[in-house]
């Protein structure tokens, strides 16, 4: 009555794609389009789960050709060391090109200053944006997902960055059908995000499902970690423990990996992928509200860091 | 009988859908995605709590769930939503993807983006209000982008009494509006967001409807069709040649198939060239296969060692379509900046980018009651309008109607990149035998069918 149906109801339909096929074949395609339509692409890569899963997209894009783009890390003198080893020994196995751009030499040439909390994050995207500009990259692709902050949800697939890298969030180009828009002016450059549309549960079941190697760090395992506005933080010489913070033993895992200073351990026994996923798909905290000091600073702490350049 | 989806290894049966939500805050359009992403549990504490402080700051008493999606600085400050919003949420049946479409400022710029991509758009009107000049906008896009399923959710049933009449009424003049303009699918819903009926849970207070909730419906309504009736359309984005030890002689050329399926064996025509040859092989990210099938991204192989390269589109010789340097297209205009007869511009299709000259535009389309005005020589942002343009080289272009990946194409503006209008080839709507027509009220007097 109130439905007109020229599709029969109870049909077989034996061309389905599962969620994550689509999603493996959409950041595939934006893989390629890069690929055809740029002349100096990097994928930024931390060594993180989502710039992992990056990776592992393009070189299947790819093969059995090689990678066509290199990578680039902004690394903030307050890496994780397992996170770091994992970082190179890929950059070996697979035979890329690795840039690094440093924090720390920039606040040892002056160029940049220690902030009073000992946050690296907001720092990094000086060093990032000199990096884009002294390496003309025009395409530089990013791990950022649409799912994990409001702002980020906003975004374009294809965001057109000045060259300061600026993002202006009030005149980006629609973007519509699977057509990607990346013309842009010498100085400019495009930051690409071919996981806009993965929730942190894909991303889990995904790197499951290709058998993907993570750093340890991602893995429940015991830590001496100190408790800072809420949140679990490793001890080390980055700056913590401070006077009246003290040390503690606890089992944790790490849900995301950025900047020791910002990211906080979660509280967990899960030691394999299954248990992780488990843990995920049980949990009533976003990944950034459990694990980023960054993002609790205001309502539009990541919309103002991505203005000024940031990831 | 082994399914391509068993033959390929797959064993998850989760899909995905992405849908488009329209209708204004004053039609509960926000506390039905509310309603949505709360009982699927996708609204986590942190969020729920940052927007009950951000609420509280500004005055509001009740958590104002529009702060979840409104992510910008300047959306919050004016309290409304500028820009499409993307939210993700999932059942155990499947995965969504809601292009959440604003109602006020930017308005069919917004929506004919969110739809651009969509497989189901809900509709939602108020019970109280009925089928307004709205809902035919709405339902307008929905028939212009050709979005296959289109649900109708007539909301605030509670202030209406939960009355049969009142709905069937409106669904009756929906569903022949929508059938006239050619949607092919309308299922019309009656709900109250607020008070939670049939959004995810069956209403007990509607007994007299034996349908679907929304919920239930979005995740049963077919994602994927028979493509062995669609034409299958191949374009090229990269040619993969490792010239490695290991490697010598691959050839393979990548792309995301947009229409249709390709098999090992068939012959295939390239064009605009018009060379022919056969798939040799097709690899599936690392497994050949003898089938694929859209959206899935492939390197194909073929047999014979002829000029392939990004921009050509490979089609089954048998099925081929014709290659044009002259396009005749319904656009939306999307830039601030207008687009006038004479403009040179360059046309981005599938994989393809070629100058073209805006030769004429014979009518701009009022989408409110479809009614069309002849030679308005230029169109502004928002405008919907009949184009002809004039491509410097020939395009291998398909009908909207028949193919959406094939058929759509973006015009940009050389100078400085910026995305000019959004353009879908043939006819705008699509055609229907003139039944329903005379249901629909407004579109006595329109031409609405040119």
């Amino acid at each position: 009555m109130t439905t007109v149906a020229t599709v029969p109801e109870g049909t077989v339909h034996p061309y389905a794609l599962s969620h994550l096929d689509s999603l493996e074949s959409e950041a595939v395609h934006i893989f390629r389009e890069v690929a055809g339509e740029f002349e100096r692409p990097v994928i930024l890569f931390s060594g993180g789960k989502d710039s992992i899963l990056m990776l592992h997209l393009a070189l299947k894009a790819f093969a059995p050709a090689p990678v066509p783009f290199t990578l680039l890390h902004v690394d903030t003198g307050h890496n994780f060391p397992e996170v770091l080893e994992y970082r190179d020994r890929t950059v070996e196995k697979h035979g890329l090109r690795l840039h690094v751009a440093s924090v720390q030499e920039y606040i040892d040439a002056g160029k940049l200053r220690e902030r009073p909390d000992g946050t690296r994050n907001p720092l990094q995207t000086v060093p990032l944006t000199e990096a884009i500009q002294q390496l003309r990259f025009d395409a530089v692709f990013g791990g950022g997902r649409r799912d994990e902050e409001k702002a980020r949800a906003k975004e374009r697939v294809f965001s057109l960055r000045d060259e300061f890298s600026q993002w202006d969030p009030r005149r980006q180009r629609p973007e519509l059908w699977q057509l990607y828009n990346g013309r842009h002016a010498p100085g400019e450059h495009v930051r690409v995000f071919p996981i806009s549309n993965w929730t942190e549960l894909d991303v889990w079941q995904y790197i499951e499902r290709e058998g993907i190697e993570l750093p340890e760090i991602y893995f429940a395992h015991e830590r001496e970690v100190f408790n800072r506005a809420g949140m679990w933080l490793t001890a080390g010489e980055w700056g913590g423990p401070k006077d009246h913070e003290s040390v503690e033993t606890r089992l944790v895992r790490y849900r995301t990996v950025g900047d020791m200073s910002c990211t906080g351990a979660v509280d967990s026994d899960a030691t394999t992928l299954e248990a992780v996923i488990t843990e995920i798909a049980a949990s009533r905290l976003t990944e950034r509200g459990a694990t980023r000091a960054d993002d609790k600073m205001s309502e539009a702490a990541m919309e103002d860091r991505k203005r000024e350049g940031y990831f | 009988m082994t399914t391509p989806t068993q033959q390929a290894g797959l064993t998850s049966t989760t899909t995905l859908l992405r849908f488009a939500t329209a209708g204004s805050v004053d039609d509960g359009k926000s506390t039905l995605v509310g309603r949505l992403l709360h009982d699927s549990k996708s609204v986590l504490t942190d969020q729920l709590e940052a927007v009950e402080h951000a609420s509280r700051s500004r005055g509001q008493e009740a958590p104002d769930l529009a702060l979840l999606t409104d992510g910008l600085r300047a959306e919050r400050e004016q309290g409304i939503t500028i820009d499409v919003a993307y939210r993700y949420f999932a059942t155990p049946a499947r995965r969504f993807i809601l292009a959440d479409t604003p109602g006020h400022v930017q308005y069919t710029r917004n929506m004919v983006t969110g739809a651009s991509t969509a497989e189901l758009a809900v509709v939602l009107v108020d019970a109280r209000n009925g089928v307004v000049e709205q809902t035919r906008r709405h339902a307008a896009v929905a028939a212009l982008l050709r979005v296959p399923h289109v649900v109708l959710a007539v909301n605030k049933m509670d202030l209406v009494e939960y009355a049969e009449p009142v709905f069937a009424a409106i669904a009756k003049e929906f569903t022949a509006y929508a059938a006239s303009l050619g949607v092919p699918e309308i299922t019309a819903i009656p709900i109250s967001a607020l008070a939670g009926d049939n959004v995810v849970e069956p209403s007990a207070n509607m007994d007299w409807y034996g349908g679907p909730t929304v919920l239930e419906h979005l995740e049963t309504v077919p994602v994927s069709h028979d493509l062995t009736a669609c034409h299958a359309r191949f374009p090229v984005q990269y040619v993969i040649r490792p010239q490695t030890a290991e490697h010598p002689d691959y050839r393979g050329y990548a792309g995301q198939i947009a229409a249709g399926a390709f098999r090992v064996g068939e012959s295939v025509t390239v064009l605009p060239s018009g060379r022919t040859s056969t798939i040799a092989g097709i690899d599936a990210l690392g497994v050949s296969v003898k089938e694929a099938w859209a959206p899935q991204s492939v390197t194909i192989r073929l047999a014979d060692d002829i000029d392939v390269s990004r921009g050509d589109l490979l089609a089954p010789t048998d099925d081929a379509p014709a290659v044009t340097q002259d396009v005749e297209a319904t656009v939306c205009h999307v830039a601030d900046q207008p687009l006038s007869v004479g403009q040179r511009v360059l046309l981005k299709h599938t994989t393809r980018t070629v100058k073209a000259i805006v030769k004429d535009i014979p009518s701009r389309l009022t989408l409110d009651d479809l009614s069309q005005h002849p030679a308005p020589g230029q169109l502004v942002a928002n405008d919907i309008g009949r184009v002809v343009v004039r491509t410097a080289e020939p395009l291998a272009l398909d009908a909207y109607a028949d193919s959406r990946r094939t058929g759509s194409f973006l015009l940009i503006d050389p100078a400085d990149g910026t995305t000019l209008s959004a353009g879908m080839a043939g006819a705008s709507f699509a055609e229907v035998a003139g039944a329903v027509r005379d249901e629909a009220p407004a579109a006595d007097d329109a031409e609405w069918d040119f």
